[in-house]
């Protein structure tokens, strides 16, 4: 739980927390106890990537979406770990 | 059917309080139920809050946040869970937990239920019951909330705080560790209902406060992504108001157990307010245009000094209720903010009613 997250993590939805589309705004979003967190389209992407099932590492989870993007793999992995402890901070995401 | 977004320019509420009963076995000194509270006889029944779901997800909103009195009381709950789920909301229950056990936690979890917000006293039993006037609640409360996280689901401790609590805001903290609690909810008694009947039994003094705020702010880094703090520092000793409900009706409904939808919970107690009732009139019908959203929404409503205040579209001028139960019109600017006249009252109430003394409380009268 301690520590800066790297790249041999996991992460996974909290407790409580779910993904959610919104018909009503057009959007996606993270739901959890009182709280909404509105996806981008990237962010959406990680989220779905990180949190995939079978679980991944998170290291996996930025080699996916390299691919996916087709963007450089040392270009994305800093922004990808930035979102994703955002996400842990906010307690949308656990470790 | 569609009333808001661009034909109205209003947009769709987040989040619906459905207060399934006025009844709870419990009797908080602090309730912030109405005076005058709903008997059984006239609660909804479980066919129309189904549909008042089903218009709620129309509408756009995003949670449900099933509550009371003790939504638990109710033995349609978990049929009402399956069906907010079912419409795409986020099911939270709002509960005191004593009603509640591992097996029907279960049923819940499995109906879709997302969220558990348990509130609690203190974290002294013997004294969480002065407050409660519930015997042995407090390891039940435990128990409950042991068997919510077991369940897998999320939960929130309500840390209700009033002066004989206030410096204990540390063990409450290590109590939500210790339950592994996602988070934590640190409520300082807002005086509506029956807690302002006992403002003078409850309110802390301005060095509590501050002290209080000082232990919180101390422990915020260390809890950063391990338990979610919400807290807000209490009106009467703030200099802005907040903006209550996030702005009269903006972001939040609340239909009561008889199916009158306010704007917020203590909307009752204004005078010459009119509400319209879910058996009578579509969800988004009421949002849009009841004359009960209408008046105090936006800023047309609004009296100086907030008329021409650019901070007008950010606190929304502060509480209606509190401006009507301090100055006497909830017309008024909420005296909370510095900015007007009756401002200088709150100290003055603080004065009389702050305090650490043991006044007798009036408990909440109580039917199950
Ligand atoms: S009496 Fe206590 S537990 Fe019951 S509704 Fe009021 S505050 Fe909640
Ligand atoms: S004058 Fe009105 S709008 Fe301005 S800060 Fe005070 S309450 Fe808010």
């Amino acid at each position: 739980m301690t520590g800066a997250l790297g790249e041999e993590d996991r992460v996974r939805l909290a407790p409580g927390v779910m993904l959610r589309q919104d018909r009503v705004r057009n959007h996606w979003q993270l739901l959890g106890p009182e709280r909404v967190l509105i996806l981008d389209e990237v962010a959406l992407e990680v989220v779905r990537a990180a949190t995939a099932q079978p679980p991944v590492t998170v290291g996996a989870a930025i080699g996916a979406l390299a691919t996916q993007f087709d963007a450089p793999r040392d270009e994305i992995a800093a922004d990808v770990l930035e979102v994703l402890a955002d996400m842990i901070a906010k307690g949308f995401l656990t470790r | 059917m569609t009333f808001c977004g661009a034909t109205t320019g209003i947009e769709p509420p987040l989040a619906l309080l459905a207060e399934l009963t006025h009844r709870c076995p419990l009797r908080c000194a602090y309730c912030s139920n109405p005076l005058a509270l709903d008997p059984a006889s006239r609660e909804l029944d479980t066919a129309v809050w189904r549909r008042v779901l089903d218009e709620a997800a129309d509408l756009g909103i995003i949670q449900v946040h099933f509550s009371g009195g003790e939504p638990t009381a109710r033995k349609d709950l978990e049929a009402l869970v399956a069906h907010a789920t079912g419409a795409g909301l986020y099911a939270n229950l709002i509960t005191s937990a004593v009603l509640l056990d591992r097996a029907r936690l279960e049923r819940l979890r499995d109906a879709g239920l997302q969220h558990v917000q348990i509130g609690f006293q203190d974290t002294v039993p013997a004294k969480a019951e002065i407050i409660s006037g519930f015997p042995g609640g407090q390891p039940k409360k435990l128990e409950v909330a042991r068997a919510v996280t077991d369940a897998g689901m999320a939960l929130t401790v309500n840390a209700i705080v009033q002066r004989h609590n206030i410096d204990r805001v540390d063990d409450f903290i290590d109590m939500a560790l210790e339950l592994k609690a996602g988070r934590i909810e640190i409520a300082n008694v807002q005086y509506y209902g029956w807690a302002l009947k006992n403002r003078a039994a409850l309110m802390p003094t301005h060095e509590q406060l501050i002290r209080m705020d000082e232990r919180v702010r101390a422990r915020l880094p260390e809890l950063t992504g391990r338990l979610v703090v919400d807290y807000v520092v209490p009106d009467y000793y703030a200099k802005r108001p907040k903006a209550c409900m996030g702005g009269w009706g903006r972001k939040f409904l609340n239909v009561t157990p008889s199916g009158s939808v306010l704007p917020c919970h203590a909307a009752e107690t204004i005078p010459g307010m009119t509400f319209d009732r879910v058996t009578e009139r579509p969800l988004a019908d009421i949002w849009a245009n009841s004359a009960a959203f209408q008046r105090y929404r936006g800023t047309d409503w609004m009296p100086q000094p907030c008329r021409s205040c650019d901070q007008r579209e950010i606190d929304w001028g502060g509480c209606r209720c509190q401006a009507l139960a301090l100055t006497g019109s909830a017309d008024n600017t909420d005296p909370v903010c510095e900015l007007s006249e009756h401002h200088g009252l709150l100290a003055g109430i603080t004065a009389t009613d702050g305090g650490t003394a043991e006044v007798p409380l009036t408990y909440r009268s109580f039917s199950l």
